[in-house]
């Protein structure tokens, strides 16, 4: 477990000075171990576990958006539980329930229980119709119809910078709304 | 959206880069600081004896307190922007400004005075200063809240409550050039009070505002 936290950490050095494919490496590899601990969050209070992936998504979208508060010469995964952690009580209380998340849910995780979502998640989907047409319409091209930023530019005819911006405040907008709902 | 085309999507995104809380933060307070500024010499203005002001110790010694409670909790919300932080093993920092306050209120009470000691403590402006320095304190406030929404702290309001302390130590400093009363009795009654109030008003405001 030690020698997969050192991997994270060591991937997500590389992501923030730009190699994409390790960012992509590493987002991956948490995923498991975040739904497994949802699921358990959920479990214990009672919840139906096929809500796990909506929490999951919220995680990602938070980890994303708040990568600059992680000190790169500290190591990633107590950065990431405290986050995942956060966002498990969150979805909770918005549930009505009221439990203490142990953080040693996500810490404990073994790479073996890896369980594949269940349910499509619904809530980022929902937020993302409530987008600006051109925030929406970046996203769409890139999440759903995997276009990269140079084909989703010549689509909308955008420059790549307009579309990276847009790409940006949409994300942002989106986690904005997840939280506000 | 499935998980990995969320996945997919952030990746894209990697290239963008954030700015650092830090700069965040200062470029926020550096935004708000004319407001608070307009509103000191609007409304209050230096103390035109301040020239010799400045030779009486219990004059520099007021923005001694105001400047460590200012420095120190700058350096606790930029620690408390981390997700994984807790005030455990960096409150004690918040206790400097109160240590150098005690020391004044020591000093001043071996010292012969010629007023007696509630005359220093109630003071002249006493409602001026529970006033103004929250009426200043408000537009830093805002702004080091803005700057901080970069973090992204397990606790807003106690987050919110720092913040409040850092802008109260910035509006008093700026404060105290206008305050008659030097006595470390009177900053630590009415600054503190002052201060209190601020740090309420960003505990509130935190709690909503820093939630990320």
């Amino acid at each position: 477990m030690r020698e997969r936290e050192d991997e994270w950490t060591d991937l997500m050095r590389s992501a923030i000075s730009g190699d994409d494919a390790a960012y992509h490496r590493l987002l991956k590899a948490v995923t498991p171990v975040l739904r497994a601990a949802a699921r358990r969050g959920l479990a214990r209070a009672g919840q139906p576990v096929d809500q796990s992936e909506d929490i999951v998504q919220d995680i990602l979208l938070a980890v994303h958006l708040k990568r600059q508060t992680w000190d790169a010469n500290a190591p990633f995964a107590p950065w990431l539980f405290a986050i995942a952690r956060n966002k498990l009580i969150d979805a909770l209380r918005r549930r009505g329930k009221r439990i203490f998340v142990n953080i040693d849910d996500f810490a404990e995780t073994l790479p073996g229980e890896t369980p594949e979502p269940t349910a499509s998640p619904g809530e980022v989907t929902a937020q993302l119709q409530a987008l600006p047409a051109r925030q929406r319409d970046v996203l769409q091209s890139i999440a759903v119809d995997s276009a990269s930023i140079k084909d989703t530019a010549a689509k909308f005819s955008m420059t790549e910078g307009a579309v990276r911006v847009a790409l940006h405040r949409g994300l942002a907008s989106l986690t904005a709304k997840l939280r506000d709902r | 959206m499935d998980t990995d085309q969320l996945i997919r999507t952030l990746t894209a995104d990697n290239a963008y880069r954030a700015r650092p809380i830090g700069l965040a933060l200062m470029l926020a307070l550096l935004a708000a600081a004319p407001i608070s500024l307009l509103i000191f010499f609007a409304e209050l203005g230096v103390r035109p004896d301040v020239m010799t002001a400045m030779h009486n110790p219990f004059f520099d010694l007021k923005f001694a307190v105001t400047l460590a409670l200012a420095a120190s909790a700058i350096a606790v919300s930029l620690h408390l922007s981390r997700p994984e932080a807790s005030l455990r093993g960096f409150g004690w920092w918040l206790l400097i400004p109160a240590g150098i306050l005690v020391a004044a209120i020591s000093g001043e009470m071996m010292m012969p005075q010629r007023t007696p000691m509630m005359t220093r403590l109630i003071g002249k402006n006493s409602m001026a200063c529970i006033s103004a320095i929250p009426a200043m304190s408000l537009p830093l406030l805002i702004g080091a809240l803005y700057g901080l929404r970069q973090g992204a702290p397990a606790r807003p309001a106690v987050a919110g409550a720092v913040a409040g302390l850092l802008s109260a130590g910035l509006a008093a400093t700026v404060y105290a050039s206008h305050c008659t009363d030097d006595s470390p009795l009177f900053v630590a009654t009415w600054y503190t009070l002052a201060t209190a109030i601020v740090a309420s008003v960003g505990a509130l405001m935190g709690k909503r505002a820093l939630r990320y």
